[in-house]
């Protein structure tokens, strides 16, 4: 049986990432299991300075899912490419994903290049999609000109697979997503969180401190699923899906959809193994469908 | 941290809207008093976090304050049900920082996570002084369980319903205790008056909305004077000259 996926000629063992923000910087976990059964992990999103991120309350619940609106909390570029992935390497082999985020097309670009030059890194994932900072992040990734714009910028100074990871609070994401593939993006992770709120209706405010948050959890499967099957029909380079998936079973239809790799998101927040169950359940589903090789299912759908 | 199926022994109401669960399971992965669990319960998306009570090597006890729709769905929980937890989580509280004597001052279900560590530092040859406090008597939990093990017990409550009428603080500045060392958890008010009232050191036991309750989603970070800190995972105890209040 092959569950090994190939991103840009990366090869993942299998499709199942832990997606960026939901998983840490790995090591976090390195004391729980053997990070090595994963397919890769999309480090922590990180941003060119060290950033605190918004103020707690950060988390809510919803049905099926959560908001959070951490903000891109995370100790910068540097510390990621001198702490955090180092000590990464010692326990872990796999492919890693550095997750870049910034505030102008030159935080991207300074950081993109410092992370393509990081032995350690297999892919970078552009965030031109975190709904949680203001002036930057999303605001990049919800129109065609600016995500192509930034994908051209990052694509010329990186020799890397280039994924750009967008958002679902999008009118048409597949404009964007072939702006994109035509600036000369490597592949897509789709999708970031929608954008949600809840309200303390005691305290009549909301429960985020920041007011609205990135919506994710299994309550949108079914729309991160769409988008994706969307673009995969409408572009031709590799995507990561990403939104809801909480099984092995949510492995394959995503990339029935289209997907050639898989993120794991909020699972594992309430599952803190959750990714590594999914990886020992994929297999098991994949026999009882008669999936020999991974790969014949991509895009099927 | 460890993820395993328990099943409900007891889940008994112990004060107003207020139950003590106790549950058949693995405990191995507790190591200080002050740590927590997070419970999964059916049909919520995120856990629950409660701080262990007291355990022994097959089971462990939480109370918890029936607040929203996860909690009142865990108090309609009966005996031979499963729960699924993760056990073990958070750092807890470092009683070898007591030399002679503690104070450990809590408020409302703050006294369940200092539960544990009352017992330790008895145990262990010290003095404690529990001064406890809540709203009304009928919130009142553990007050008989704390004197039983030995330490020197004074209630306050906000309406004069059971021992002292006003706050925890009040209650400390009328028992006068010695100490060398205290602790404290609650909610932040009570919290913020102990620390910033009581001379010499101590530590304290924060709370924060938490998403994984393990360290890795950086949902409950706070502010404190060594940088940035995750509640569940580098806290919940902080010590005093970290917190900013």
């Amino acid at each position: 049986m092959v569950t090994a996926v190939d991103l840009c000629g990366v090869r993942l063992a299998n499709p199942v990432i832990p997606a960026s923000g939901t998983f840490g910087f790995g090591i976090e976990m390195a004391g729980e299991y053997d990070l090595n059964v994963l397919g890769g992990i999309s480090l922590k999103g990180s941003t060119r300075e060290p950033r605190f991120g918004n103020e707690c309350p950060r988390i809510a619940e919803t049905p099926d899912g959560m908001l959070n609106s951490v903000g891109l909390q995370n100790p910068g570029i540097d510390a990621l490419l001198n702490e955090k992935i180092p000590a990464l390497r010692k326990v872990y082999s796999g492919v890693v994903i550095a997750n870049i985020s910034g505030f102008s097309l030159e935080d991207y670009v300074y950081c993109c290049s410092l992370a393509d030059k990081c032995k350690d890194i297999d892919i970078l994932e552009v965030n031109v999609s975190c709904p949680n900072v203001h002036g930057g992040g999303m605001a990049f990734g919800t129109s065609a000109c600016a995500a192509a714009e930034i994908t051209a910028a990052v694509k010329a100074v990186c020799t890397k697979p280039v994924f750009v990871k967008l958002s679902p609070n999008v009118t048409d994401i597949v404009s964007i997503a072939k702006a994109c593939e035509e600036a000369g993006a490597d592949g897509l992770t789709l999708v970031n969180t929608l954008l949600g709120m809840r309200i303390d209706i005691n305290r009549r405010v909301p429960i985020l401190a920041n007011r609205y948050g990135g919506f994710s959890g299994r309550a949108i499967f079914p729309v991160a699923l769409r988008m994706v099957n969307q673009v995969a029909r409408a572009c031709s380079i590799p995507i990561m899906g990403c939104g809801g998936v909480s099984s092995a079973s949510d492995v394959i239809e995503m990339m029935m959809a289209g997907a050639t790799a898989v993120q794991v998101g909020a699972e594992n927040l309430r599952n803190p193994f959750a990714s590594k169950e999914i990886v020992e359940e994929l297999p098991k589903i994949m026999q009882k469908l008669g999936i020999e090789d991974i790969n014949e299912i991509i895009g099927v759908v | 941290m460890e993820k395993a199926l328990y099943t409900i022994i007891s889940n008994e109401l112990i004060a107003d809207k207020t139950y003590r669960m106790r549950l058949a399971g693995p405990t191995g992965s507790l190591k200080r008093a002050g740590q927590f669990v997070n419970v999964a319960v059916d049909g919520f998306f995120l856990r629950r976090p409660l701080a262990a009570q007291e355990w022994d090597p097959e089971s462990l006890a939480v109370i918890y304050k029936v607040v929203g729709q996860g909690t009142e769905v865990m108090s309609g929980m009966q005996p031979g049900q499963g729960l699924e937890l993760l056990c073990g989580l958070g750092n807890g509280f470092d009683a070898g920082a007591c030399r002679h004597s503690a104070l450990i001052a809590c408020g409302g279900l703050g006294a369940s996570p200092v539960f544990s560590l009352a017992k330790e530092l008895i145990d262990a040859g010290k003095k404690v002084c529990v001064v406890m406090g809540f709203n009304t008597a009928a919130d009142a939990v553990l007050v008989d369980e704390f004197k039983a093990m030995g330490a020197e017990v004074h209630v306050a409550t906000l309406d004069g319903s059971l021992g002292v009428k006003g706050f925890v603080t009040d209650a400390i500045k009328a028992a006068q205790p010695q100490f060398d060392y205290f602790y404290t958890c609650g909610p932040a008010p009570m919290m913020k008056a102990v620390c910033t009232s009581l001379e010499g050191p101590g530590e304290a036991s924060l709370e924060e909305r938490m998403g994984c309750g393990c360290g890795i989603c950086y949902g409950c970070t706070c502010h404190t004077n060594s940088g940035a800190k995750r509640v569940c995972a580098d806290g919940p105890v902080f010590k005093k000259e970290d917190i900013i209040w």
